[in-house]
């Protein structure tokens, strides 16, 4: 591979890594929230959580330029307060991987939650454990495993991500082209060799990460 | 019964479920035995004392403390309020090692004093040497010891143990309840523990209340409340074996005459209202007392010819039906059954004091 070449995976995998930053607290806040209220309305969020997976990624990806673009209601508070600007971005990139990943992510952790068995919570409850300290020392610990499988597959989907990627943070090489971006680049402009020296890289990331995730769901009792 | 501490009336309902009632359940000092059989509502009604159910309505109120008060005007959470909760199945944290399960309640102490609080708690429990253990590593009687020190290693102001045996083999359990009583004395906090078996019951509780279709029924000394029930539904749950509807002939000089049967016993007049015509004739199995022959001078009063009819085997006991006009149910030892060369179709005399033979009276 060649030093360019490295370059372009070094950049996804950290695209993808500040990814999980994003997805992380909003997605055990969320997978929580779902695992353990009911409320009015929550089969709605629930649905409104899944849509990214079957909505056309590119459809994601043009709600997200609307959020965000500089006349978006995100995009201008983020230009006026921040003067900071995402779309077409490193930022547009983690954003978009982040939007498209995050369903999975919730998915894996809520049933990892519903997993653990409220006894245990409620006994923290009664030997004076507040609910942040119930969460980080009691149900974190038990759903770990589905937890981690959860990162990791959305990891995966993150490395993988086109179409959302592509609508708001565009192909400026070296800046915002992520993998699956410069694979199909690549395939465009007739080079092969490249295209597949690229797919095989991907092909190992994703089976690595899918391998590890299925281990640790199944291991799981 | 010693000063109260704790006072309830709630009910709680579940949808499908039955209606629990805890009608005006006030708890003194020492352990307090809530008994009653499966479904009689006894776990909730603890857990709506540990706060993790919350009463339809009604009141709870702990040492001058209001921990609930019905339409959610107070409900204090359950890490507000000091009671050390030790379920069913014990629910040990499963990630977490023995020592780690102990002290997780004692967050607010300093390091040197936790590791103080739970090495003193470990070796009173005999639990040394297992402090790296995790749950599923030791043995039933050594989790259920584990639970307890978890509960009580915060010195809670109140004790809630829910069949605290049951999740054990019988050898086990039979071991560990002298134990645990040993170990709830020395504690001397209040406690309040569940149970559906009545021997745990008598064995642990100085006060007892029987639970009938989610109401309390009676309530009073463990002794009395198992002698004495006030009515039938009492007398059937704490499991007298012979109870048998009878005619008062007469009251005279505090004893009573009834007829059960064919045959005529006696007993102290102390539980019949004046006026009474009938009576359930209630006498515990363990107090009937056989003997081959009619002896003149035994001091009971009531001596009833009776032929075996059934001998059943029950561990170190074994049961003997008889019929003596009524069917009267005897405990007697195996050696006892040996001496006495008992046999089905025998007959014997069964020996019952009047003090033993405990009326219930009822309106036909």
């Amino acid at each position: 591979m060649s030093g360019a070449e490295w370059q372009l995976v070094g950049f996804s995998l950290r695209m993808a890594l500040a990814s999980l930053l994003l997805i992380l607290p909003t997605g055990l806040a969320l997978a929580w929230w779902l695992a353990r209220t009911n409320w009015p309305g929550k089969a709605l969020v629930e649905t409104l959580v899944s849509l990214p997976l079957v909505l056309p990624p590119v459809v994601t990806g043009l709600l997200l330029l609307q959020l965000f673009g500089r006349r978006g209601p995100v995009g201008s508070w983020l230009h006026n307060t921040f003067n900071c600007d995402v779309v077409f971005t490193w930022r547009a990139v983690v954003i978009a991987l982040a939007a498209m990943s995050l369903p999975l992510f919730v998915r894996a952790a809520r049933t990892a939650f519903e997993e653990v068995d409220v006894k245990f919570e409620q006994l923290a409850r009664t030997l004076g454990a507040g609910e942040w300290r119930v969460f980080f020392t009691i149900t974190l610990p038990l759903a770990k495993r589905g937890v981690l499988a959860g990162t990791l597959l959305a990891f995966a989907r993150a490395l993988g991500e086109f179409g959302a990627t592509i609508m708001v943070a565009g192909n400026i090489p070296g800046r915002t082209t992520t993998l699956p971006v410069a694979i199909y680049q690549a395939v465009e402009n007739g080079e092969d060799a490249h295209a597949w020296t690229l797919a095989s890289v991907s092909a190992v990331i994703a089976f690595a990460a899918v391998f590890v995730s299925e281990r640790l769901q199944r291991q799981r009792k | 019964m010693k000063d109260v501490i704790l006072t309830a009336s709630f009910r709680k309902k579940f949808p499908g479920g039955p209606g629990i009632v805890a009608d005006d359940l006030h708890i003194g000092g020492g352990i307090t035995v809530l008994f009653g059989a499966s479904g009689s509502g006894k776990t909730t009604i603890l857990r709506c004392l540990a706060g993790l159910e919350t009463p339809d309505d009604g009141k709870i109120t702990f040492s001058n403390q209001v921990w609930f008060l019905k339409n959610g005007k107070v409900f204090l959470p359950p890490r507000k309020r000091e009671v050390g909760f030790v379920p069913q199945d014990y629910a040990l944290f499963p990630h977490l090692t023995v020592a780690g399960n102990i002290s997780y309640g004692l967050q607010e102490l300093p390091a040197n004093e936790r590791t103080a609080r739970v090495t003193e708690t470990l070796r009173w429990l005999g639990l040394d040497g297992l402090e790296h253990r995790l749950p599923h590593e030791l043995s039933g009687g050594q989790q259920q010891r584990v639970a307890l020190a978890r509960a009580v290693v915060r010195r809670p102001k109140l004790l809630l143990l829910d069949e605290p045996l049951a999740a054990l083999d019988t050898p086990t359990r039979l071991r560990l309840r002298g134990e645990l009583r040993q170990l709830l004395r020395q504690l001397g906090i209040p406690t309040i523990l569940v149970t559906h078996d009545r021997f745990e019951a008598l064995a642990l509780g100085d006060d007892v209340v029987v639970l009938h279709n989610g109401k309390n029924v009676q309530q009073g000394a463990t002794a009395e409340v198992f002698s004495r029930p006030v009515n039938l539904a009492v007398a059937e749950i704490t499991a007298v074996e012979t109870i048998q509807p009878g005619k008062v002939l007469q009251v005279h000089d505090g004893l009573a005459s009834i007829v059960v049967g064919s045959t005529q016993l006696t007993a102290l007049a102390e539980d019949l209202p004046v006026g009474v015509s009938h009576a359930y004739a209630c006498i515990r199995a363990e107090d009937v007392v056989l003997v081959r022959a009619d002896e003149v001078q035994s001091s009971p009063r009531n001596r009833l010819s009776a032929t075996v009819r059934v001998l059943v085997r029950d561990g170190p006991l074994v049961r003997a039906e008889l019929d003596c006009g009524f069917l009267l149910t005897a405990l007697l030892t195996e050696p006892a059954c040996l001496e006495l060369a008992l046999e089905e179709g025998d007959q014997v005399f069964a020996l019952v004091k009047a003090s033993q033979l405990h009326l219930i009276p009822f309106t036909p």
